[in-house]
């Protein structure tokens, strides 16, 4: 049998309906390649996580032990030493991102989800939607060129922090705007209806009943900050000691990933597995922490 | 549902339920005021509340604003100086001050192209095996595998691709290549050239395992809004499952698909670390084999921006930096709108 009718648009006959087509045979031949393709595009794709996580566990288990969680790198020869001040470093710049962040994103999603109507509010979502595309070296750049080339004249903790600040808004404003749009507008007028304004049902209503997602939208975008590294190496530049100057370089550690593993030292490497092992461990706990919150429902 | 939770209908109107609150007497006094309020439809603390808000969202404006300007601003000397020639020439010369971003251009341009190549047959076919083959249980672990992949750092993959990717290919895929397609006239010029190891194929491909979840998880999305109609008139004819897919699902969806390739696009254009540690970052002329070592424009400005001495070579570097953000700004828009575009065809909500 051929395939004599086109139900798909755009599609123009290719040859007149009594002319013979395919035989059978060769259709489910076609049929079985196909299905073929398919599957081993799925294998594929699924296989090369698999492979990546896997390489990681196994080149980065034999470097953890206590050291390498409480003492600092060590230059090449000595044996020993940890990652302990990059561990540090991007806590510290994460809360001091967040601390940025999480007004600007969450402000910015009551906005959008409670009062957003108008110009103003589709400008306010094109450039969330815009910042949320951009290139996170574009962001590094920027606050370089700022911060580090002018306001504070070098390398910062700081600046670090106020990139990945950048790059946290709009993932956490997209992920709370959605949030808050599910809860039940019944709620709302509820509290409006006990005579409670606006702005207390929203933060005494709404937020708290969509806290559990809240959060998730913030942890979401911390896990994507903290393995960010292109910015911070414009931005925080890294460093071998401990410091918590937030004026002062400061070591991270998807940063001090790329110092081991661009060294030509055996002994770097290993530990720049042991690094990125601890860091997929706790970005992708975090990442499945969310997703698990999120399957379950928002609240 | 606490708060929202409906009053029996038998109580409702019988006015059985009491009094939330007996009405402060100051209150009473002053009906002219309330008038006012009731009036406006906001209290002032909700004219504060939604003022701020609508403040903080300025902010997000404000800073992308800020960005836009900087960068435009920094740029300028060196698009003043060197004009259009910055995007045509490929000298990139601190000593002399001469800088041209042609070959950045080209490698991030290349690169992209073989993320895409080889991404998008492959995250086409990952989201037909979910959407279309599959039974739930098998379909569900898979698109959860795919899209983890976005959520492992850039950092990891370049890692990896440094010491585990760039070595095999090295050693097995570009020697097959070049004694293969490389004997072949004309296009054997993509694979000439000596084997270092470090080049914009790896490159590409590196970027294309990177961009595959998106690619993958937007075209799921795509497929699972087109009407089972479409579906079902095909097989009604006695179609078998491919020429369903082909004749059916395939072009309905297209619009959709090349918007997911627009977006895995637009962040191939834009990742920095991974193709980093894996293209050789030589600013070697631009050569047609896929095998000589480049750079990106994201590349560059990784590695090149601790060297910046000079006014000019910031600059320069700044302007590497706005024309990513412009091209990659463009890209994500127009797939968005082809997302957008098949979303609003169908009348589903697809997360893009």
């Amino acid at each position: 049998m051929a395939i004599p009718l086109q139900v798909a648009r755009r599609q123009p006959l290719r040859r007149p309906l009594s002319a013979p087509g395919p035989r059978e045979w060769q259709r489910r031949a076609v049929d079985g390649v196909a299905t073929a393709l398919v599957t081993a595009a799925a294998l594929l794709g699924s296989g090369v996580l698999l492979l990546i996580l896997g390489y990681v566990v196994w080149q980065g288990a034999p470097a953890l032990n206590l050291a390498f969680f409480t003492e600092r790198p060590l230059p090449y020869g000595e044996v020993g030493g940890g990652v302990a001040p990059a561990i540090l470093g991007t806590l510290l710049m994460l809360l001091v991102a967040a601390l940025i962040s999480v007004p600007l994103g969450i402000g910015t999603a009551i906005y959008l989800a409670e009062f957003g109507r108008g110009h103003f509010a589709r400008l306010v979502r094109l450039v969330i939607d815009l910042l949320a595309g951009l290139p996170s070296i574009v962001v590094g750049v920027f606050v370089w060129a700022l911060l580090v080339r002018h306001v504070v004249g070098q390398y910062s903790g700081l600046a670090g922090a106020v990139a990945l600040a950048i790059i946290m808004v709009p993932i956490m404003t997209r992920t709370v705007e959605e949030i808050l749009r599910l809860v039940p507008s019944a709620l709302r007028e509820g509290a409006l209806a006990l005579g409670v304004p606006r702005w207390r049902t929203i933060l005494g209503v709404v937020l708290p009943t969509a806290r559990v997602g809240v959060i998730t939208g913030v942890v979401l975008s911390l896990a994507r900050a903290g393995g960010e590294t292109a910015p911070l190496l414009l931005t925080a530049l890294g460093n071998q000691f401990f410091s918590f100057n937030l004026f002062e370089p400061m070591a991270a550690l998807p940063v001090q990933i790329y110092t081991y593993a661009v060294s030509p030292y055996e002994d770097w490497h290993t530990k720049a597995w042991g690094s990125a092992l601890i860091l997929v461990l706790v970005i992708g706990c975090l990442s499945l922490l969310t997703r698990a919150v999120t399957r379950r429902g928002p609240f | 549902m606490a708060y929202g939770a409906p009053e029996p209908p038998g109580q409702e109107g019988a006015g059985a339920r009491p009094p939330l609150r007996t009405p402060a007497p100051g209150r009473a006094e002053a009906p002219a005021a309330r008038g006012a309020l009731a009036r406006s439809g906001l209290v002032s603390a909700d004219r504060w509340f939604v003022a701020a808000t609508a403040g903080l969202a300025a902010g997000a404006v404000l800073t992308f604003a800020a960005l836009v300007a900087l960068l435009v601003a920094y740029a300028a000397p060196a698009v003043v100086r060197f004009g259009l020639g910055f995007l045509t020439t490929t000298v990139w010369d601190p000593v002399f001050e001469r800088f041209g971003a042609a070959h950045l251009i080209y490698g991030t341009l290349v690169t992209s192209a073989v993320a895409l190549l080889i991404a998008t047959p492959l995250g086409v076919g990952a989201a037909l095996f979910v959407a279309e083959y599959a039974p739930r249980w098998l379909g569900d672990p898979v698109s959860f595998l795919v899209e983890l992949l976005a959520v492992i750092p850039s950092i990891i993959y370049g890692l990896w691709g440094f010491f585990v990717l760039a070595p095999f290919m090295r050693a097995v895929v570009e020697p097959f290549l070049q004694s293969s397609i490389g004997q072949v006239p004309i296009i054997g010029a993509l694979f000439s050239g000596p084997i270092l190891g470090r080049d914009l194929l790896i490159g590409g491909v590196i970027l294309s395992i990177m961009i595959l979840p998106t690619i993958m998880a937007i075209t799921r999305e795509v497929l699972r809004a087109v009407p089972d109609t479409q579906r079902e008139g095909m097989l009604a004819l006695g179609s078998t499952k491919w020429e369903v897919i082909r004749y059916a699902v395939l072009p309905y969806a297209q619009g959709g698909i090349a918007g997911a390739a627009g977006l895995g696009l637009a962040r191939a254009l834009g990742e920095t670390m991974a193709v980093t540690m894996v293209v050789g970052n030589s600013s070697s002329a631009i050569s047609p084999s896929l095998f000589t070592p480049g750079y990106t424009m994201a590349s560059a400005i990784a590695n090149q921006f601790t060297e910046a001495d000079k006014e000019i070579y910031f600059s320069a570097i700044v302007a590497v930096a706005l024309a990513l953000l412009l091209v990659s700004t463009l890209v994500n828009l127009l797939a968005r709108l082809l997302v957008w575009r098949f979303v609003r065809g169908v009348g589903t909500d697809v997360a893009a």
